[in-house]
């Protein structure tokens, strides 16, 4: 009876929680299809306004980014 | 981890199409195709007139990726939903699934020929060589890999269109809308992305309670 009640609680709760939104990435393919990342490439030269980040650094291209995505706020960018 | 996202704000938006031209320039999109439109509901009536700005929305759960009958579509680390133009067989069955009619489909031979299919890349390519001549060719700019936004966001005056990680650019709006008091409704937010920006998370309903002897 227990057991069944635990199979019965397990099976109610699968449908539960978020969808999986896993992306596989390997050896420069994502889902098999080939593609590099954005922050193995190198920054551009600073005259192009792009932004900067240490190639092959995720989460110093993730800053540089977001630095541009707030940018975005008139509020702070105005009044700040 | 990052989720690129647009949003477009319809409080904002004037139809300048600015964002089209941009959009268009940038990646020197081929005539007959256009990855991102203006529509306008209303127009002309006074004080009903809305427009907003749509590209593809880069959805989390794609209905064009799980139509594809050669699988050639694929997802990056943020969330950008891109295609592979070498494997696209123009079929047609991603315009059909995606609820915003993202898809676009060069036109240029005789007898309604169609060509691979053509779409919003959140300015990040494909799968060619990143910032590549072969990438620019067939899939436009790749600001991502430039450190930079989408250029239909960048360069919209009124700042009606936002694009980046979904977290930020709903922080924005958000603080947007509390300082104008008004205005709280994003059109095609919540079939896009499955929920309202600002809305709680589903209150998961916990297991019916077990009666009964054990
Ligand atoms: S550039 Fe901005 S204001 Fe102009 S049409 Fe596009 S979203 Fe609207
Ligand atoms: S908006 Fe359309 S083309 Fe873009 S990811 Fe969603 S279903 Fe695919
Ligand atoms: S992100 Fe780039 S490709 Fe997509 S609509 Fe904007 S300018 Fe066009």
């Amino acid at each position: 009876m227990r057991l069944a009640l635990v199979l019965i609680a397990a099976l109610a709760l699968a449908a539960c929680g978020e969808k999986e939104q896993v992306v596989v990435y390997k050896q420069g393919k994502y889902q098999g299809k080939p593609d590099n990342r954005s922050w193995d490439n190198d920054p551009l030269p600073a005259e192009y306004r792009g932004g900067s980040w240490t190639k092959g650094d995720r989460s110093s291209w993730e800053e540089s980014i977001k630095k541009r995505q707030l940018s975005q706020n008139e509020y702070r960018r105005i009044y700040q | 981890m990052a989720r690129m996202k647009f949003l477009c704000d319809s409080e904002r938006c004037i139809e300048c199409n600015g964002c089209v031209t941009a959009c268009k320039n940038e990646n020197e999109v081929p005539w007959g195709v256009n990855r991102r439109r203006v529509v306008t509901l209303n127009d002309g009536v006074v004080g009903a007139e809305k427009s907003i700005s749509v590209a593809c929305m880069h959805c989390s759960d794609a209905p064009c990726m799980a139509v594809c009958p050669v699988d050639c579509f694929y997802r990056t680390d943020d969330g950008v939903v891109l295609h592979d133009k070498d494997l696209c067989i123009g079929c047609g069955y991603c315009f059909y699934a995606c609820p915003f009619g993202a898809p676009q489909f060069p036109q240029a031979g005789a007898f309604g020929l169609r060509g691979k299919m053509d779409k919003c890349t959140f300015c990040s390519g494909g799968p060619e060589p990143d910032r590549s001549e072969a990438e620019f060719r067939k899939y436009g700019r790749n600001r991502l890999a430039e450190g930079k936004l989408p250029a239909c966001a960048e360069m919209c005056s009124t700042k009606a269109l936002l694009g980046g990680d979904g977290d930020v650019i709903a922080d924005i709006y958000r603080e947007r809308v509390l300082r104008r008091g008004r205005g709280a409704d994003l059109w095609g937010w919540s079939s896009a992305y499955g929920v309202k920006p600002g809305a709680q998370p589903p209150v998961q309903q916990p297991a019916p309670a077990t009666t009964g002897k054990s």
